[in-house]
């Protein structure tokens, strides 16, 4: 009789990564839209700030942090889809999100082909320069009548947001590896 | 490191219209946005099936998160309470005294009071509140202050129910979808709210700033006779609250009224009841110049 061969001991060790797997696909599409709409969520629903704003846009920073961190793979025109969604829960204005996400996805674009460059740096200036541009464009689109006690209200806001983007960018990158991450067995 | 080469389309005719469909679609996502926005702003409520829609999914999610963070708010309260339990005791104790007083004094007031209701034939009790809901959600990213709870129009809410909790006035419901509800808070810098001082007759309105405080107005302007401490409740003009409900604490005096804190604040708050219309008449009788927005119509006045 021959018996059965063990099972080979190194199997366990390339479960993750082996030469016949590959990357789902589903889950390479569905991660970065899943986590910016994620973020879009979370303050909505884990914050309870009413008196004033307090949390960072954090559907619109994971937006950012996709886009800064791989470009190319969201298309320009993601901003659409993802700032209508934003604008069903946020309570700004519907169309403002779409507004000016779509902006935001053009002038990245053209801003990469101008200064074709980047670092982690240069990555936290745009991002910083885009997160307080959108925040203050929101709140004039929001209806709300902006006063001077308005605008001292959304100071901590932005400082939150500018400190939390690494933090974002490092979130996504990780995201990134899980996107891709070699699991669907082929063959 | 410079970009990727690959993203460059080079000589490629085709890669060349992909990129040039993506800034095609990417423009004309913008100006639906724009589009969008131009007519959420000419007409409010347009998109109010739309976000009901949405808010019907996200609200139940949120009852879990909410639960969890009032249980996380009271065990937060029992470690502050612990280090802070003996100034605290000796703090209650003399508070206890003088409410022992107040209670009497109260009672004799609720007495002359029966007598007085008996004697005008208003046998008015307190409001059965429509629903009781929790505050799932709130606008923390936006500008404005809204809320939101799991309640709707299946529950028999309507636009402009007074929203309170058990200290006083949070806000005022805005839109109504069937299984949730967008509440306006009182710190949203589009609310008014009619109000009175405790005690006199000085009306004002509690306009919100937006940034948690509330900006009180004298509409008789003069000298100011208002003081720190001055409590304000609704005064029940406009119909929409119960008159003698409490509002805010003046923190600040101002030239034409001053700065309040809010009693209800909403961010302590968990459970919240909504109330019936107090006046549906007279909210009715203000609506008849097509105005949709009271608050609106106040503002300019």
């Amino acid at each position: 009789m021959i018996d059965r061969r063990a099972r080979p001991l190194r199997s366990a060790r390339y479960r993750s990564s082996g030469i016949n797997r590959e990357a789902s696909p589903l889950r390479a599409l569905t991660v970065p839209y899943a986590s910016i709409l994620a973020g879009s969520l979370l303050p909505v629903l884990l914050l309870q700030a009413d008196v004033m704003p307090l949390s960072p846009p954090l559907g619109f920073m994971m937006l950012l942090a996709w886009r800064l961190m791989r470009p190319g793979l969201l298309p320009i025109w993601a901003g659409v889809p993802l700032g209508l969604f934003d604008d069903c829960i946020s309570g700004q204005p519907i169309g403002s999100a779409v507004f000016l996400w779509s902006l935001a996805m053009i002038a990245l674009e053209y801003l990469e082909q101008r200064i074709p460059w980047r670092g982690f740096w240069q990555d936290w200036f745009t991002a910083c320069l885009a997160i307080v541009t959108y925040i203050l464009a929101a709140m004039a689109l929001s209806r709300a009548s902006v006063s001077t006690p308005l605008l001292v209200a959304t100071v901590p806001q932005i400082m939150v947001a500018a400190v939390l983007y690494p933090l974002l960018a490092r979130l996504v990158s990780r995201l990134d590896r899980f996107r891709l991450a070699r699991t669907r067995r082929i063959g | 490191m410079a970009l990727p080469s690959s993203r460059r389309s080079g000589f490629s005719k085709k890669a060349q219209y992909s990129v040039f469909t993506g800034y095609l679609l990417a423009a004309l996502g913008a100006l639906l946005g724009a589009a969008l926005l131009a007519l959420s702003y000419w007409q409010p409520g347009s998109f109010a099936p739309l976000r009901g829609a949405a808010s019907d999914v996200v609200t139940p999610v949120g009852e879990v998160p909410a639960a969890a963070r009032s249980g996380s708010q009271s065990a937060w309260d029992v470690v502050t309470g612990y280090f802070n339990a003996g100034a605290q005791n000796a703090r209650l104790r003399e508070e206890n005294a003088i409410a022992r007083i107040r209670l009497a004094e109260a009672e004799a007031i609720a007495e002359e009071n029966q007598r007085l209701k008996a004697l005008l034939d208003l046998a008015k009790g307190e409001v059965d509140p429509v629903a009781t809901a929790r505050l799932v959600g709130s606008s923390a990213t936006s500008a404005r202050r809204f809320a939101y709870v799991g309640v709707g129009s299946a529950d028999g809410l309507v636009p402009g129910m007074p929203v309170r909790s058990p200290r006083g006035v949070v806000g005022r419901v805005l839109e109504v979808a069937r299984g949730s509800a967008r509440i306006m808070l009182l710190t949203d810098s589009e609310s008014v709210l009619p109000v009175r001082r405790a005690g006199d007759n000085t009306v004002a309105f509690a306009e919100g700033r937006g940034d948690g405080l509330l900006r009180i107005r004298l509409i008789n302007l003069g000298l100011n006779p208002l003081e720190e401490g001055d409590v304000f409740v609704t005064s029940g003009a406009g119909g929409y609250y119960r008159p003698g409900v409490a509002v805010a604490v003046l923190s600040e005096i101002t030239p034409d009224g001053g700065l309040a804190r809010l009693i209800a604040d909403p961010s302590g708050t968990d459970f919240v009841s909504i109330e019936p219309i107090y006046e549906s008449e007279a909210v009715a009788a203000s609506q008849v110049g097509g105005a949709n927005e009271l608050t609106q119509q106040e503002l300019e006045e």
